[in-house]
């Protein structure tokens, strides 16, 4: 392992402008450029700034594709007939339900979910300066967790090292979209986005939503066959006729058993102020040790609670997206900045990230099993493996917490640093992604949580806060 | 040069001595709310309760934009009965706090802050993590 140092950052030295370093050829007139050409995080913007997405953003043309096929089928194929002989309502519904679906998903998908903005170089500097006179000696890394009291309850905050700042309570930090996103629920692929502060109130309308529609246009399709079956005495004739008919059928029985089971899900979680990462890990659930923990920021009144979480003020986007970003402070500048400075870069954290993330692997391959996790031989990776397992789900769903607590294994150290992942750990990357399916269980990487486990069992001096190159 | 000190003067020829931040409070949530711990490094620039009285306010105005009322329930309802397509021509009441607070600073900033050479940086432009309170080096002003 490199040894390396523990430096100080001065903030005086990040207050000298970069533009003495700036090579005056270089220097053209530039169209301004807005913030969200050089956002850091990995997502995709389209009209100039004001829709974002996830640059992974999974399935959601197949989710726009099913939603808009089936819904077409069914105007096409059985609204005809049930026109005839029950009523006109039947389209009218479907209409009003397919267009508020279409709306809400396309309203989940394309905004900002409360994204946090990184902290610039002077804040992350102060945070550091704080930590390091907080008391520890120079050569065992400083702390990176902060515990505060919320409502009389002890909750930790987490130090990212990504965003170089104390994460609020409730947020999380998304590999996927490389973004702290505040109140994170989790990182849906059917809807190509986090789903977090801003967006879960459309997140929740369109489940609920599309729940009816699935099992509006269900019954319409079952009481089309039941009448044509009817009137033609047999159903195989029926179905003969209107072959859409059973496409329709099997796309929506398979949906909805899906689609309900996520709508109760969330009900619950608005109904106790939960979000789905914390009902994952188990935070509020009180099962660990003797301590009591409750949800501190439950009203303990179900209907506060839905009012607080669905009908609540709409927090403006963080990001400013569309604002301009200051001339001194383009392109050029950072590549200044990045010459001057270099354990101050996001360079030297994937650095530091990969160093350590290389350590857990190299320990990881040699000592354990890839399928349980088991600690064998090495005492180093035991604990690792026992702290991660200690904060896998242990509610619900027995059969999915297996695969999460490897999913969450895994993916944490695997995520972060994709050019390092090695040979043995393809295989797991594509059950990953089968397991990723389920939006409910898509958890957010604590990999920086993972790596700062993964220095704490190192040994101190090897691994210092940033390491010098 | 006149006495009282603009803001503009000040940001180009005054330099940068140091920056304190002012963090996040979150003893009662997840609500917005500022430490109003008075930071040492200001205690010869500026009067305590001055101080706690910026940061109290502001607090209270950040605590209304992010008040469960009924207000914020019938913009609520609204806006998902019109497919929050009503965003496109109405204000949040949120955004509309926004811009009182913004007011608020920049009225602060020029009658308290900047005649003692010091520039309060709203939240919003640093995602409400921190108050970014800048100390200018005293050294272009007459006194």
């Amino acid at each position: 392992m490199k040894n390396c140092e523990y430096q100080q950052i001065d903030p005086r030295a990040l207050s000298v402008s970069p533009l003495s370093a700036q090579n005056p050829a270089e220097k053209k007139v530039q169209r301004p450029r807005r913030k969200w050409e050089a956002f850091p995080g990995k997502n995709i913007f389209f009209c100039d700034g004001r829709l974002i997405l996830a640059r992974q953003n999974g399935v959601l043309p197949l989710t726009l594709g099913l939603i808009v096929v089936t819904s077409g089928l069914f105007f096409a194929f059985d609204c005809p007939f049930l026109v005839e002989h029950l009523t006109v309502c039947i389209p009218v519904i479907g209409g009003v339900l397919f267009l508020f679906v279409v709306a809400s998903l396309l309203r989940t998908s394309f905004t900002d979910p409360g994204i946090l903005p990184r902290a610039t170089a002077d804040e992350a500097a102060d945070i550091e300066r704080q930590i390091d006179t907080s008391g520890s000696s120079t050569y065992r890394p400083p702390p990176r967790t902060k515990e505060i009291l919320i409502n009389q309850q002890v909750v930790k905050l987490k130090y990212c090292f990504t965003c170089k700042m104390f994460r609020p309570p409730r947020t999380s930090h998304c590999s996927l979209c490389d973004n702290c996103v505040e109140r994170f629920d989790h990182h849906c692929p059917w809807v190509g986005n986090c789903v977090g502060k801003r967006n879960y109130r459309y997140f929740y309308s369109f489940i609920i939503s599309l729940s009816f529609l699935t099992s509006f246009i269900f019954a319409c399709v079952i009481t089309h066959i039941t009448l044509r079956s009817q009137a033609k005495k047999g159903i195989v004739q029926a179905v003969q006729e209107s072959p859409a008919s059973v496409v329709e059928l099997v796309i929506c029985f398979f949906s909805i058993w899906s689609i309900l089971g996520l709508s109760g899900f969330h009900t619950y979680l608005v109904a106790s102020n939960l979000t789905t990462n914390e009902d994952i890990k188990g935070s509020w659930s009180g099962k660990r040790g003797a301590e009591e923990s409750g949800n501190p920021y439950t009203y303990s009144n179900i209907i506060t609670n839905c009012c607080a979480t669905l009908c609540g003020p709409m927090p403006p986007s963080l990001i400013d997206r569309r604002g301009f970003l200051p001339p001194d402070e383009a392109i050029p500048a950072a590549a200044a900045s990045e010459m001057e400075l270099p354990p101050f870069t996001p360079k030297s954290d994937a650095n530091m990230c990969t160093q350590s993330t290389k350590d857990v692997l190299e320990r990881m391959l040699h000592s354990s099993d890839f399928h349980g996790l088991c600690p064998s031989g090495n005492p180093k990776t035991s604990p690792l493996v026992q702290e991660v397992s200690s904060s896998a789900p242990a509610t619900a769903e027995p059969s999915l917490s297996s695969g999460c607590s490897r999913q969450l294994a895994r993916q944490a150290v695997v995520d972060p640093c994709p050019l390092l992942t090695p040979v043995a750990f393809s295989k797991n990357n594509r059950r990953d992604s089968l397991h990723s399916i389920n939006p409910a269980f898509r958890l957010a990487s604590p990999s920086p949580t993972l790596s700062r486990r993964a220095l704490v069992l190192g040994d101190g001096p090897d691994i210092g806060f940033i390491p010098q190159h | 040069m006149a006495e009282t000190h603009s803001l503009q003067d000040m940001r180009q020829q005054a330099a940068v001595a140091a920056k304190v931040f002012i963090q996040r409070d979150y003893s009662n949530g997840t609500m917005c709310q500022f430490q109003t711990k008075f930071p040492s490094e200001l205690e010869t620039k500026i009067d305590k309760q001055q101080f706690e009285e910026t940061i109290r306010t502001l607090n209270n105005l950040y605590a209304e934009a992010e008040k469960l009322g009924s207000q914020s329930f019938i913009e609520g309802c609204l806006a998902c009965l019109t497919a929050y397509t009503v965003f496109l021509c109405m204000e949040t009441h949120y955004e509309k706090v926004l811009k009182k607070i913004a007011k608020y600073i920049q009225e602060q900033n020029d009658k308290i802050y900047a005649p003692r050479g010091l520039l309060l940086t709203d939240p919003i432009e640093r995602g409400l993590r921190v108050i970014e309170i800048t100390i200018y080096e005293d050294r272009s002003f007459s006194r």
